[in-house]
């Protein structure tokens, strides 16, 4: 690889994959930065499983080209293996196994884990290795792939939904985690659906949506591009903020005011408001959802 | 109750092409074995001979049980069918019942099912229907295939009667089994198990004194044997596997009121807190073990029953036409020899369903998602593939291995030469290994080719287990019978050795197995 990609553990352009007549993915760009966590959103069936399969050279691509920590992902799989660990989104476990069976074999089979580490995860994630896999809820089983991962000593982990099946306090440990491994300098690459985790966690994101990724960035960035939301309690209607450019969606129920603003209708709205006798103001930056919201409404006849 | 037909429709949509396909198969195998043998014997002394050559022969009567009308034509043209049909009737329903039972609680999906508007005893109920029905229709079907093919209707009815029923006790014994373990794969070890102990026990019951022996009895391919189709058509004998299925039913529903959704009788036991599954590798044994260490025990077990009473066979004969017509057939070879080359041959048959079994793991492996877990770690395909087929040929070469030296062991110690008949056998077993290694390599190609028609392995060696059975029976063209692996396995002990066949079937296997696992290394994963 050359030098100038190498600070990219995932480069990826043009991607494409077909399922019989169906083309899941369509010319997919994805780049992730070493040392950064990168969070791939998008709604169920978008192609972000589809797209860790190919990164993992589980799949073979149709189209376009990738490297991943600068390898061949399908001609260089057992090398690359040696570097990632990986989580699947449905994890299944074989039945019979103890869950620290199944993660001392994932363990093993990556080269071995730092047993004061893999003790550690368990604890954090009140895991009982001594069950059978037969009887972990979704949950748990999810947890038994993350302690494998964690436990792992790997440049780059790809976790896909990896909170799915976990309960917040779980959620909470699983951010500690992935803290951690951003301060060791390890690369994340993260799918979700859930937005709140991708806020909290994530140096950028990717929006993937039908198959292609629709906006890439620091989540400052893509926020630049949408509204803040604002309301108030006001003493009488605010005047003439219908006519104000920057200001949208302007609402008022009974006393309660909110509006949608652009950077540059923020200050005339806060005028209007002010002389409107306003009582309360709250306002908050756009969450992924609205993000996300505005991604698929803008868009959303397209196929 | 509420619920069970949409499940009974789920169920028949599902099985929509296996259940046919096995109703109609085995519903012309006897017809055409009916029609066959008509030809087979053209006049009553040739067919009263022949009759009496099996009843007097303890092999034959082990393998198949007695004729009990030498005179019979329908008696004689379903020995073959009627304990061993039986069996695989039995075989067949119990796949069928732990299929939609615990196969389906273990996969998680009646769990999707049982919350909507289902009872709880629902979905077994509507396996039991799908599969006693499917019984009833197989009884009606193979009689009415004896009844075209010629013979009175009142036996083909019996013989109808006897393999429903056959179905239907095993579905019932299937539906407790479904109740008591946890796994699917456990399930049917039990109900497979539950067919072998009941095709064993009445080979030991007709052989007694008493007509038939008390264990016949006891045993439900026994109770469809004593029907007796075409030898006096015994209504009445009916009424014991319909007892037994009645009493069955009832345990099982009352297994099932006591137990939680996923849950079996034996509790869950804890597994131990750190791992010592080393690689690949240990993860195939640890997931095989069972599988082939149940095999091995009943290869060795098979092996020493039929080597015990192969020195019987000549003895036995007490017409000397019929003596002589065997040594004609079997050249300067003894009766014994032909015997044991006999069963060495359907033994080695036999283990393509372990090869099979074994290999296809690759795809229930797959299926399961497990293989993404373990190919996204270093481990390569390549390696994770050989894990398996190492079970699949390796695993049966050893069984066949142990076959022959099982039936050495026996045979010699009846015949007092231990030191000899061992090597001479296990040589001999040695030549069904090349016919496996084919069978497995048939499921790798699938595997690597064509994932999703793995099971279609099974399909093929039934096929070419019957033709070699039935084929010449049935006058097949030879480019047809040498389609069979088996078929160019070397005839021993007491035939030649062809070593180019050998060599050929050698080769096939190796091609298949590298083509399969050339295409495996290069295909998506599928789950």
């Amino acid at each position: 690889m050359n030098s100038a990609s190498s600070d990219l553990v995932i480069d990826a352009r043009g991607l494409v994959k077909n399922f019989g007549h169906t083309q899941v993915l369509k010319g997919l760009d994805l780049q992730v930065m070493r040392g950064e966590v990168h969070a791939f959103l998008g709604p169920n069936g978008a192609g972000k499983t589809t797209t860790l399969r190919l990164l993992l050279g589980l799949l073979r691509s149709d189209g376009g080209s990738m490297s991943v920590l600068g390898l061949d992902p399908w001609s260089q799989a057992a090398d690359l293996h040696r570097r990632l660990a990986y989580v699947p989104g449905d994890v299944a476990l074989w039945p019979g196994l103890s869950g620290g069976e199944v993660i001392d074999l994932l363990g093993r089979l990556h080269g071995g884990i730092d047993p004061a580490r893999r003790t550690e995860l368990l604890e954090r994630f009140e895991l009982d290795p001594t069950k059978k896999a037969r009887t972990y809820s979704k949950g748990n089983r999810q947890k038994v792939a993350l302690v494998a991962a964690l436990a792992t000593d790997a440049e780059l982990y790809l976790l896909d939904e990896p909170t799915a099946g976990l309960d917040p306090l779980m959620e909470a440990q699983f951010k500690e985690c992935v803290e951690q491994l951003r301060d060791d300098g390890r690369s994340v690459l993260l799918s979700s659906h859930i937005l709140s985790e991708a806020e909290v966690l994530s140096d950028r994101v990717s929006i993937i949506r039908d198959g292609s990724v629709v906006e890439t960035g620091t989540l400052a960035q893509l926020r630049h591009l949408t509204r803040t939301t604002m309301s108030a309690t006001v003493a009488r209607p605010p005047e003439g903020v219908e006519t104000l450019t920057g200001v949208y969606e302007a609402k008022l129920d009974g006393d309660r005011f909110t509006a949608q603003v652009d950077a540059h209708g923020v200050a005339p709205l806060l005028a209007a408001l002010s002389s409107a006798g306003a009582t309360a103001l709250v306002s908050h930056p756009p969450t992924l959802e609205e993000l996300f919201l505005s991604h698929y409404s803008e868009t959303g006849g397209a196929p | 109750m509420t619920g069970t037909w949409p499940l009974v429709r789920l169920a028949l949509r599902r099985d929509r092409v296996l259940l046919p396909a096995w109703i109609i198969g085995l519903s012309l195998m006897v017809a055409s074995s009916v029609a066959a043998t008509r030809d087979l014997y053209p006049t009553q002394e040739s067919l009263t001979s022949a009759a009496e050559t099996i009843n007097a022969t303890a092999a034959l009567v082990a393998l198949y049980g007695k004729v009990y009308d030498p005179t019979s034509l329908g008696a004689i043209s379903l020995i073959k069918l009627t304990a061993f049909g039986a069996a695989i009737v039995g075989i067949v329903f119990i796949f069928i019942v732990i299929r939609h039972t615990r196969a389906e609680e273990e996969s998680g999906r009646l769990e999707l099912v049982g919350a909507g508007a289902v009872g709880r005893a629902a979905p077994l109920t509507a396996a039991l229907i799908v599969s006693m029905g499917a019984s009833l229709a197989l009884g009606v079907l193979a009689a009415l295939g004896i009844g075209a093919a010629g013979l009175a209707w009142s036996g083909a009815f019996a013989f109808g009667v006897s393999w429903a029923l056959a179905g239907i006790v095993f579905s019932a014994i299937a539906a407790v089994a479904a109740q008591v373990m946890t796994s699917a794969r456990a399930a049917i070890g039990v109900g497979v198990a539950a067919v072998g102990a009941a095709y064993a026990l009445r080979a030991v019951g007709d052989l007694g004194a008493a007509d038939p022996g008390w264990l016949s009895w006891l045993s439900p391919v026994g109770w469809s044997q004593q029907i007796r189709p075409f030898a006096g058509d015994r209504w009445s004998i009916a009424l014991i596997p319909i007892v037994a299925t009645a009493v069955l039913v009832p345990i099982a529903y009352s297994l099932r009121a006591r137990r939680d959704l996923g849950s079996g009788l034996v509790p869950e036991r804890a597994g131990p807190a750190q791992g010592a599954i080393g690689g690949v590798m240990g993860l195939a044994w640890r997931l095989q073990r069972g599988l082939f260490i149940a095999w091995a025990l009943g290869s060795a077990l098979m092996g020493m029953v039929l080597g015990s009473v192969a020195h019987t066979i000549a003895g036995l004969l007490n017409s000397p036409q019929m003596a002589a017509f065997f040594e004609a057939l079997g050249g300067s070879q003894g009766l014994t020899t032909m015997f044991l080359a006999a069963e060495i041959g359907i033994l080695g048959s036999l283990v393509g369903a372990y090869a099979i079994a074994a290999a296809s793991r690759l795809r229930s492996e797959e299926t399961a998602g497990h293989v993404e877990l373990l190919v996204s770690t270093p481990a390569s395909r390549l390696r994770w593939a050989t894990s398996h087929l190492v079970f699949a040929c390796v695993g049966s070469a050893i069984i066949i291995l142990i076959t022959g030296t099982a039936i050495g062991i026996a045979h010699g110690l009846a015949i007092g030469d231990v030191g000899g008949q061992v090597p001479r056998l296990f040589a001999a077993s040695a030549g069904q290994i090349p016919a496996a290694l084919v069978i497995a390599g048939i499921v790798m190609l699938l595997f690597g080719v064509a994932p999703r028609l793995v099971v279609g392995a099974w399909g093929l060696l039934v096929a070419f287990i019957v033709v070699g059975e039935f084929g010449s029976l049935w006058q097949l063209p030879q480019w047809v019978l040498d389609l069979s692996p088996f078929a160019h396995s070397p005839r021993l002990p007491g035939g030649d050795v062809e070593p180019g066949q050998l060599a050929l079937l050698t080769g096939i296997a190796a091609v298949l197995l590298a083509v399969g696992l050339a295409t495996w290394r290069r295909r998506d994963l599928r789950p």
